[in-house]
């Protein structure tokens, strides 16, 4: 079975919503879109406070290259434009719409014909894929227009499906490959028409067989989509340890994956492409998992954008008596939400929900350089030593040791036998050769 | 002969051949050092602060040993009295030592804030705000770590235990500005302290619209303008939301101490009365 040569950990996985059903999840009255969902520029607000909105009406478009428009997920009324708190606490502006319940919420679904699907140029489909708003749905929310357009003198060889889906507790992905696989494959064929790209590669780790079945049986008909299951290891469905395990190619420090032919997409990108392009319908809901080990009633949600955390934990059974934190994403890379009424954006893909005894962070000791946070870092860095020079404030000599090459999987705090917190220096690091441009 | 003698005789020659090749050795390379580069050195307090504007106390004991005036060069941490000192050393006449003290222009203690959240990552404020937006609802104030605690040479700034708001000790501080370049909030800063004039200072950096800073904070500026409307001298500054003293510009009346509604304006010394006006 393939993986990924250097570094890398074996968490449990603790997918305890594995065999969970997508179950729609429907807002109660009010949703708040933020403006800035994806990487780049935040979205212009077009809509104005009183204008009614249908569902799938883009009411914010991109203000530059890097930057995707937000599309209402509701029919409704635009109550204000107003700084909501995002899931860190911090101010976000974002558009306010009243649900209004005699409207139909029927999502827009206007199919396109074998005829005018076959009609698509290249240049249509990205054009399209932009227009609806589609950022990468892994987890980074990088507009996946921009990644379709490749740059003049590259060819892309392949368009790796990423469904390894390799942080512990989440499932979204797990359960759209279970229910949906063809639609995914049929995304997953627009996007090779995209790019030109004459293969693609799905990529799913093990632990998933039911998956595994479902994206098999549905790619029986799909000669150049090929199924590859890969060895459960984490920081799997990382975009270049994610190349190195189905391609053996590697990208260099800097480099970016096109470097070496490759395009990698979320399953439930493809899927967001496959409705954008087939249904003419633009990305206004994704796949939630919902899940913690005292939560009575996890499992996998179609919510729309802008509902708040603290609706789709009550959906899942409510906040438990003993919650120690609220993570917004895996226990991996996730972040602790400050806020529970903060509205979910493009890039949610889980709340966790730990209890104290999980969620409490160990003292810290003295380091005994024993190298294992060496032997578990993905990208070959050196984690004691960063967070010594962090520490002492040598910002130039963590940019000479490649701190901007880190993931922040968090591989190395995790394996750390003396509890160091090495990625939050690391992480600190990086926010002071981004700020002091080094 | 005991092989302890000959241990002892052998030694002892190379001992004085050592000896006097190191006497001709140490006379060819001997470098000069101004000798009141020493004692001057001796004068200051030795914890390379920096206040003076050069790298540590040793350059500042080199720049002082070999000025011609001392005008200009003034070490806060000595003082007055330490210049004076310095001054007759070496025959000269002191420059007048301008004294500052670090400000903290954060007045969202516990009472006038209220977590709705608890941080349990690593004690360090730089840490928390490259995370998220901090404890309270206000992302522009004190985190309370205590980063600028750890960076003070000269101990003077700690953290109130009540309070979770650093305070300056200003017969300590020196104004070397450590805390002020240790800050990731940018709230603290330097004033000048002088025996006419009060520091008058907008205790705040909150730039968020009236009504959010209104939610955020018991004594946040809302940027109501009250300040500038009443100063006599034209100091207060009004921008996006919130309004900053120029402490040249301020003559230490105090009207918009009295007359700021969210009483985020703090004074430190005696403020005119308005009879001396």
């Amino acid at each position: 079975m393939k993986t990924f040569r250097k570094g890398g950990i074996h968490p449990a996985a603790d997918k305890l919503t594995a065999d969970a059903p997508i179950t729609d999840v429907t807002p109660t009255s009010l949703i708040r879109l933020m403006l800035s969902q994806s990487i780049g520029a935040p979205a212009k607000c077009i809509v104005k406070p009183g204008d009614t909105v249908a569902p799938g009406q883009m009411i914010a478009e991109a203000a530059g290259f890097v930057s995707a428009p937000v599309h209402s997920p509701v029919a409704g009324t635009v109550k204000r434009i107003e700084s909501v708190r995002n899931p860190k606490g911090l101010w976000q502006e974002s558009v306010v719409i009243e649900i209004d319940s005699d409207a139909s919420q029927q999502q827009p679904s206007h199919p396109r014909s074998e005829k005018e699907m076959n009609d698509l140029s290249p240049a249509d489909i990205i054009k399209e894929v932009g227009e609806a708003g589609i950022v990468g749905l892994g987890g980074a929310t990088f507009p996946t227009r921009v990644k379709l357009s490749v740059p003049d003198g590259k060819k892309a060889d392949f368009i790796l499906l990423n469904g390894a889906e390799c942080e512990p507790f989440l499932t979204c992905d797990d359960a759209l490959m279970r229910e949906s696989p063809e639609e995914i494959l049929k995304g997953t064929l627009l996007l090779m028409k995209a790019t030109s790209a004459p293969k693609a590669i799905v990529g799913i780790e093990e632990n998933k067989p039911q998956a595994i079945k479902a994206m098999r049986s549905a790619a029986s008909a799909y000669p150049e989509i090929s199924i590859v299951v890969l060895r459960k290891k984490y920081p799997q469905g990382s975009e270049k340890q994610l190349i190195e395990a189905l391609t053996g190619r590697k990208v260099p420090p800097g480099a970016l994956p096109i470097d070496v032919g490759a395009i990698v997409d979320n399953v439930a990108t493809a899927f967001a492409v496959w409705e954008a392009i087939a249904l003419r319908r633009p990305l206004t809901h994704r796949i939630v998992t919902v899940t913690g080990p005292s939560l009575t009633n996890g499992g996998n949600f179609r919510a729309p954008f802008g509902i708040p955390f603290s609706d789709l934990i009550e959906v899942a059974g409510g906040l438990p008596e003993d919650t120690g934190k609220v993570i917004s994403g895996g226990p991996m890379m996730g972040q602790a939400a400050a806020d529970l009424s903060a509205p979910t954006t493009k890039g949610t893909g889980g709340i966790l929900i730990l209890p104290e005894s999980m969620s409490e962070r160990k003292e810290a000791g003295p380091c005994i350089r024993c190298a294992n946070c060496v032997s578990a870092c993905p990208m070959g860095l050196e984690p004691y030593l960063l967070m010594l020079q962090a520490q002492n404030s040598l910002w130039a000599d963590t940019k000479e040791h490649n701190a901007m090459a880190c993931l922040e999987c968090g591989c190395c705090s995790y394996i750390c036998p003396a509890h160091r917190p090495l990625l939050d220096y690391i992480k600190l690091a990086k926010a002071h050769i981004r700020r002091d441009k080094l | 002969m005991s092989i302890i003698a000959i241990s002892i005789i052998i030694l002892g020659i190379i001992g004085i051949l050592a000896a006097v090749v190191l006497f001709f050795v140490a006379k060819r390379f001997h470098v000069y050092e101004n000798p009141n580069i020493a004692l001057v050195e001796e004068i200051l307090p030795g914890a390379n602060c920096g206040a003076c504007g050069y790298s540590g106390c040793h350059a500042f004991a080199e720049t002082c040993a070999e000025a011609s005036s001392l005008e200009g060069l003034s070490c806060p941490g000595a003082g007055q009295e330490g210049m004076q000192q310095i001054a007759s050393l070496l025959g000269l006449v002191p420059g007048e030592v301008v004294r500052k003290t670090a400000i903290v222009a954060c007045n969202g203690t516990c009472a006038h804030r209220k977590t709705f959240n608890h941080y349990d990552g690593v004690r360090s404020c730089a840490i928390e705000a490259a995370y998220y937006g901090g404890e309270t609802p206000c992302v522009y104030g004190c985190l309370g770590c205590g980063d600028c605690v750890a960076v003070c040479p000269h101990d003077a700034i700690h953290i109130d235990e009540q309070t979770r708001i650093p305070v300056v000790d200003i017969e300590k501080c020196v104004g070397c500005g450590k805390c002020v370049a240790e800050c990731p909030h940018d709230i603290i800063e330097l004033a000048e302290i002088s025996p006419d004039k009060p520091i008058v200072w907008v205790a705040c950096r909150n730039h968020d619209k009236g009504a959010l800073a209104l939610k955020e904070c018991d004594v946040a500026c809302i940027g109501c303008g009250k300040c500038k409307r009443v100063c006599p001298s034209e100091a207060v500054d009004l921008s996006t939301f919130l309004a900053h003293i120029d402490p040249a510009k301020c003559i230490g009346c105090g009207k918009c101490v009295a007359d700021c509604p969210r009483k985020s304006i703090l004074y430190l010394g005696n403020l005119k009365t308005q009879e001396s006006l």
